[in-house]
């Protein structure tokens, strides 16, 4: 049993942990590349969204690697993702592919059932075992939010262009070689010293962006096209309003089916008093809290054909006249040009420092 | 004479402009670009040269899709996306504009200023049905000169409605028009409506379009095209008086800003490089599967730049421009770069 699953961003560091944690052998996909997304799109639907088709070319390369068994959320809605493990087993059985899939969702009917599928993923080690391996994982899911949190202040201030990112980059190689939770306080303070060392200019006054949007193009810096990197690298202040931990913590949550929107409910309340799918409540909910939090910008990042979202773009303009702040939408798939966002990018930075020294 | 120059290298034309050192037109060229933007810049620029030889350049700004390109060719001061520099110069020609439209060969924009400063914009995003080089096409398939074509529209008693979503439908439609027999005056009426149609429709959506509202780009040469405007919108336009080299005023105007700010000697590179050889190459990095393609900027004298990567570990032998980097910065950009590109690949 060689265990994969879909990459998300950093979201890989804390699953290969769980999971090896739990004696299992783990092939993490490569990297998502081009050439991920022309694995996945070939036999994904045309109209899907974004991330369908790059689980697909994850899945594929990882099998290259050796994977038979692969690892996917799932559930009830709350939009297509609740479907795409079963449309996803379909297509890569359909090219032909041998491997087992385990759909995490919450179990209904008969849990004994329940119970015999995710058997041979849980019986492994021994229960202190188990949730030793928990414990590590989730700590790891918490200081790779903390890493990425770091990366966004210190490269809006960084002197030398990439030298956050090159941090960023060490920080969480070093948290992936951590096996021990007992080693993590001393880890977290290297990582704060490789933070520490990036040349700064503390004099500046950046300008503050605040990102909302789906989860997965949120997370996943290939489907942003690096968004975050290179508003820091513009001299952006970049502030996500989804971390990993959140989004785990929500799926986590949800198998036990409590209500995690009540906040977000309230404050979207006034423009979209219910869930829509999705994330396109939280799209909603965030952008008031930013500009309640006095923002100078907001940037609301989509999957092509993402329904929640789509709802959410058209409320948006709402907000942004009630507060007075900016508010760009980004929409990607497998066919957005780079220079197309550039410059998108490029301006709305400009409109937004300009606002702020009331100049042209 | 002393001045400002602003470049703006787009996907249909190249425009140069010169500004005196109080910011007053001195001069403006409007070439095409003909898919060679080096070619373009270079015979601008010799042209300026001839003109003017004893021009002293104060500071250098590009803009447009080119801007990248153009600005390590020349040395720009300062490179600008052309969202900022057709609104800078909307707001220097007419400073109580409330709203451009502009129109480009390939992409079209519009911008929302209030008190001064832009609040809103928007681009283009999915296709470009709505621009210039949609009449450009649909013009030569009627066989009907783009410089005519305005005029043509407004004879139009009657205009025809035309598929405008997408060039290949329009086309089909505009072909079923013909074969039924409507005159050429009407399709091309027709055309200019669904342009704007479509304009409004997906760049100008959710816009409030206050007056005074400013039309500029190339498209706005267009007489079908305005009329068609000022239907649909009831509001008078505004042609600013170089209405097609707006994104170079802009460029030439953010250029004077940045060099009043931070005074230095501008970091152009002379007018000789319009008589240098450039060769630009390129190759497939073989650093990770994304295969990214690395452009290579040269002339006589060496490497100039690369760019094209995604990681971004070859811009960092490029030059940035409008930066005036220290060496130790260069150096330390080196190291990190070879960190990065060992992390990254």
């Amino acid at each position: 049993m060689r265990c994969t699953f879909p990459h998300m961003g950093t979201m890989y560091v804390a699953v290969e942990s769980l999971l090896e944690g739990l004696g299992h052998e783990v092939i993490v996909p490569p990297p998502i590349t081009e050439r991920t997304i022309e694995l996945g799109q070939h036999g994904a639907p045309e109209t899907a969204c974004l991330p369908l088709k790059i689980n697909l070319g994850n899945y594929i390369e990882a099998m290259e690697n050796g994977a038979d068994v692969i690892l996917m959320g799932g559930g009830v809605g709350p939009c297509r993702f609740g479907y795409y493990a079963e449309v996803q087993r379909e297509i890569l059985k359909d090219a032909g592919y041998d491997f087992d899939m385990m759909v995490l969702e919450p179990p209904k009917g008969q849990l004994s059932l329940a119970w015999q599928r995710f058997k041979p993923l849980l019986t492994k080690v021994s229960l202190s075992e188990t949730l030793a391996a928990a414990r590590l994982a989730w700590a790891k899911a918490q200081i790779v939010d903390d890493i990425e949190k770091m990366t966004h202040q210190v490269r809006a201030f960084e002197t030398v262009r990439g030298s956050a990112t090159a941090a960023r980059s060490k920080a969480i190689a070093k948290l992936r070689q951590t096996k021990h939770r007992q080693n993590l306080p001393q880890l977290l303070e290297e990582i704060g010293t490789l933070f520490q060392q990036v040349p700064v200019d503390l004099q500046r006054q950046p300008v503050v962006i605040g990102l909302v949007g789906e989860i997965y193009v949120m997370l996943e810096p290939f489907a942003n096209r690096q968004l975050e990197r290179l508003l820091g690298e513009m001299g952006v202040l970049v502030r996500r309003s989804s971390f990993l931990s959140d989004w785990l913590r929500g799926q986590f949550y949800s198998l036990l089916r409590f209500d995690m929107q009540k906040k977000a409910r309230l404050l979207a309340g006034p423009y979209l008093p219910h869930f829509v799918g999705g994330h396109g409540l939280e799209s909603v909910a965030d952008s008031v809290n930013y500009a309640n939090n006095r923002v100078d910008g907001i940037i609301h990042v989509a999957p092509f054909t993402c329904m929640p979202e789509i709802v959410a773009q058209s409320i948006l303009p709402k907000v942004s006249a009630d507060f007075d702040v900016p508010i760009m939408t980004l929409v990607v798939d497998e066919h957005s040009a780079e220079a197309g966002i550039i410059t998108r990018l490029e301006a709305f930075t400009d409109m937004v420092k300009r606002r702020r020294t009331g100049r042209a | 004479m002393q001045g400002y120059l602003g470049i703006d290298v787009g996907s249909v034309s190249t425009n140069i402009v010169i500004l005196s050192e109080t910011g007053q037109m001195q001069h403006n060229l409007y070439l095409r670009t003909h898919g060679q933007p080096i070619a373009a810049i270079q015979n601008g620029l010799r042209s300026i040269m001839e003109q003017f030889q004893d021009l002293e350049v104060l500071g250098v700004g590009c803009t447009g899709s080119g801007r990248r390109l153009t600005g390590v060719l020349s040395g720009a001061d300062l490179v600008k996306n052309e969202i900022t520099a057709h609104a800078v110069a909307a707001m220097y020609c007419h400073p109580e504009v409330q709203t451009v439209l502009e129109i480009g060969g390939q992409d079209s924009k519009i911008i929302v200023i209030r008190n001064g400063v832009v609040s809103d914009f928007a681009m283009n995003t999915v296709c470009a049905a709505g621009t210039g080089s949609f009449l450009d096409q649909q013009a030569s398939r009627l066989g009907v000169a783009i410089n005519d074509f305005g005029g043509l529209a407004l004879k139009s008693e009657n205009p025809v409605r035309i598929a405008g979503r997408c060039t290949v439908f329009a086309e089909s439609d505009m072909i079923h028009k013909q074969q039924v027999g409507h005159s050429i005056e009407d399709i091309t009426a027709g055309l200019c409506e669904s342009l704007v149609r479509n304009y409004l429709a997906n760049v100008g959506k959710g816009k409030e379009i206050r007056e005074p509202v400013l039309f500029q780009g190339g498209v706005a040469a267009n007489a079908g095209i305005r009329a068609a405007f000022e239907k649909q919108l009831e509001v008078k336009l505004i042609i600013p008086e170089h209405f097609s080299v707006m994104g170079a005023i802009g460029s030439a105007l953010l250029a004077r800003e940045e060099m009043l700010e931070n005074p230095r000697p501008s970091s152009f590179r002379g007018f000789t490089i319009a008589d240098r050889h450039y060769i630009t190459s390129s190759f497939e990095c073989t650093g990770c599967p994304n295969m990214c393609e690395i452009v290579r900027l040269t002339d006589d004298s060496g490497l100039l730049a690369n760019w094209g990567g995604r990681c971004g570990k070859w811009d960092s032998n490029g030059v940035v421009p409008g930066k005036a980097a220290t060496a130790a910065a260069n150096n330390a950009a080196e190291n990190t770069y070879i960190d990065r590109a060992k992390s990254l690949c």
